[in-house]
């Protein structure tokens, strides 16, 4: 199965819920990756302002973040390759990704972020 | 020598507990010399940033056990929380610092310059004090002129915030973040929290001042550390103008009364607890003898023959209004900590700005909300509202846990619960809150009594969520080439004023302010010292007193802190209605 790493940016915490406004992609993240790692999927976050070794150490994350600057993660390596950045995935591309079937047809996390496409 | 209750049969450890500026670390000290005095052998451990206690006892101390030779039985240690915060940060950032670009580098440090983290970083050197080891075994009593919050112990108490983070060696857990970088185990943290809450080990005594508000906060405090098991608690409340002094003028006999009705009407809560009353002294708590002092009645007040009345250059506040009503309208902030007086500040310069015929909208998180009913109608181009700060917070806490809550088991749902009780959520809730009002600022004049903490106008601002935020506000209309952050930057469309008391703590706090505003490209437009005794006339020699305790930190403000500022004068009365607020920003008292 194919290993999933996710770089997110210096968040408080994972939920975004001290030091931001709710939002509501990452809401919908943390559920998919709870949902991911509940059927077997190897996937990880790191956060940047509490491990940010680990982004130091990575070439590709260090050479992205070189590029584009920490605005534009979260960044997503597949199997250590980049598969996305700028938004995290979804349920759909987490399940293409790893092979999980999605139980239901009920779409868990929106097509955008913070009310862009509002 | 007086009985002093909060000293009787005292157990281990002594913290001391309240607002800056009512004077714990004075109380303390006096404490650990009157117990030293009496044969106990005793550590004196103060984190307040304006330690003075090396300077009292005529030696540097630092961040070292350091024997006092001035008072036999006595050592003292000096914690510097934002020190203790910096090497955490040092810890975390040190090794990606040239290897990751500069700007995430920076973006990771902001992460880790929040309230949370210096609270966090302090409790951590805490521990190894309260835990049994040689370092304090030679010691009876520890005294500590602080203690940590309700919101560190029920998170260092949670059982989930512990899971992900030092068993794990890895966490993602919000406030308790700073903890992930920290030495120390589980085992020793819970060993401080346990010796916190065991009554035969610890007295935690609440320090206040004679005035309302401040006791009411106090009430809460003890409410909130009472229900964590921190049951045996003290009251003193400090700095009472003596009876004798009512007497020499209007003004002194106004605040004794004022004072003696705070006294008289106590929250329930605080009348049960044992309580100390400390007079206001005559003389500086500077030097062993005062402190000696400060505990005692019946010292005799070296007569003071001089009435020296105090002059200095104590600009209005209608002066700043006069620069402020130039624009015709912008935003106007008030920051300061709790208890200065920023909501009665920003309904004083709103009145003033109406009055001139300038349409003014004035939003407060008055909890009281007496002052708000007054004003409304009271003025054609005023308009008033008010955002209740518990309703927002509240409203906001619902939302998360509907939301993210959901999803988590019972653990996880507690460790968010507590999360969202940070004093980052409130702020939060209550700037989205006053963000819909914001807007306004491009036609009219809008005054707030608040304003976000740089930290937290960074943290929105590089998320992109603050403008995310007014963006949704403003109905989806594009914003041009303007983002809300750079609103909040030009003094031309915003102007924060720094609010607080002429006297050591509260400069230093607002000093602090300053500095986290700057980081976030804000400079305080001005600075208004509430409050102040020298800028009135008063004949009580103990009033005089403080009043000339005041000029060095109002100098050292016009001098050095404010590019503008203003002094407003201790008040007879509460300056309820329009006329009396006008009196106010006039400077007559």
């Amino acid at each position: 199965m194919a290993t999933i790493q996710v770089f997110d940016p210096a968040l408080c915490c994972s939920t975004g819920v001290c030091g931001v406004d709710v939002d509501q992609e990452l809401v919908g993240f943390s559920a998919d990756f709870d949902w991911a790692k509940q059927n077997g999927a190897q996937i990880e976050r790191f956060n940047l302002s509490q491990e940010p070794m680990i982004f130091a150490e990575n070439a590709i994350v260090k050479g992205f973040l070189e590029r584009s600057g920490a605005e534009a993660l979260p960044l997503i390596l597949v199997d250590g390759e980049v598969a996305l950045a700028g938004r995290y995935p979804n349920r759909a591309e987490l399940s293409r990704w790893t092979g999980i079937a999605i139980a239901e047809a009920k779409p868990q996390s929106s097509c955008c972020g913070g009310g862009s496409c509002a | 020598m007086q009985r002093i209750k909060f000293l009787e049969q005292a157990p281990r450890f002594l913290f001391f507990t309240g607002k800056g500026g009512v004077g714990k670390t004075s109380v303390a000290c006096a404490s650990a010399i009157q117990l030293a005095d009496a044969g106990r052998r005793v550590l004196l451990v103060s984190t307040d940033p304006a330690s003075n206690v090396g300077q009292v006892f005529g030696i540097t101390i630092g961040n070292q056990i350091t024997v006092i030779p001035a008072v036999a039985n006595l050592s003292a240690l000096e914690i510097d929380p934002q020190a203790a915060a910096q090497a955490y940060r040092d810890r975390i950032v040190g090794p990606v610092r040239g290897v990751l670009p500069e700007a995430v580098v920076k973006s990771i440090e902001e992460q880790l310059s929040g309230a949370c983290t210096t609270e966090i970083a302090a409790f951590d050197e805490f521990t190894a004090l309260l835990v049994n080891s040689t370092l304090t075994a030679a010691y009876e009593h520890i005294i500590f002129d602080t203690a940590p919050t309700g919101h560190t112990l029920r998170l260092l108490q949670l059982p989930g915030a512990w899971s992900g983070f030092l068993e794990e060696g890895k966490g993602d857990a919000s406030c308790l973040g700073p903890l992930a970088g920290l030495e120390k185990q589980r085992s020793q943290y819970q060993a401080a929290v346990d010796a916190l809450a065991d009554p035969l080990r610890s007295r935690l005594i609440l320090v206040a001042r004679p005035q309302q508000a401040t006791l009411r906060e106090v009430a809460r405090t003890h409410a909130e550390l009472n229900t964590l098991g921190l049951s045996q608690q003290y009251l003193v409340i400090n700095a009472i103008l003596p009876a004798a002094e009512a007497a020499h003028d209007a003004l002194a006999s106004a605040i004794y009364a004022r004072e003696q009705q705070a006294l008289n009407t106590l929250p329930a809560v605080l009348n049960e607890l044992p309580c100390d009353r400390i007079e206001l002294k005559a003389f500086n708590l500077v030097g062993l003898e005062a402190l000696r002092h400060l505990l005692s009645t019946n010292i005799p007040i070296s007569a003071q023959s001089e009435t020296h009345t105090v002059v200095i250059e104590t600009p209005s506040l209608s002066t700043l209004v006069d620069e402020i009503a130039q624009d015709g309208h912008g935003l106007v902030m008030l920051m300061g900590k709790g208890g200065v007086g920023k909501t009665t500040l920003a309904a004083a310069i709103a009145v003033d700005l109406a009055r001139r015929g300038l349409p003014v909208h004035l939003t407060t998180s008055d909890p009281a909300a007496h002052l708000t009913e007054t004003l409304s109608g009271a003025l054609d181009p005023l308009t008033v509202s008010r955002i209740d700060p518990q309703v927002e917070t509240e409203r906001y806490r619902q939302q998360v846990l509907a939301t993210q809550g959901a999803q988590l088991d019972a653990k996880g749902k507690a460790l968010l619960e507590e999360d969202l009780r940070s004093p980052c959520t409130e702020e939060i809730a209550v700037f989205q809150a006053f963000s819909r009002i914001i807007a306004e600022a491009g036609k009219k004049f809008v005054v707030m009594d608040t304003a976000p903490t740089g930290h937290t106008l960074l943290l929105l601002d590089a998320t992109g969520a603050y403008h995310r935020e007014v963006t949704r506000q403003r109905g989806g209309a594009e914003v041009h080439y303007l983002t809300p952050m750079m609103q909040l930057q030009d003094p031309k469309q915003t102007k924060v004023l720094l609010v607080t008391l002429a006297e050591t703590t509260p400069i230093l706090e607002a000093v602090n302010l300053q500095a986290d505003l700057r980081r976030a490209g804000i400079e305080p437009w001005a600075w208004v010292i509430n409050n102040s005794m020298a800028a009135t006339t008063v004949h009580s020699p103990l009033l005089q007193r403080r009043a000339v305790n005041e000029l060095p930190e109002i100098h050292a403000v016009a001098t050095h802190h404010a590019q503008r500022f203003a002094v407003v004068p201790v008040l007879k009365a509460e300056p309820v209605g329009v006329e009396r607020l006008l009196d106010l920003t006039a400077g007559r008292y």
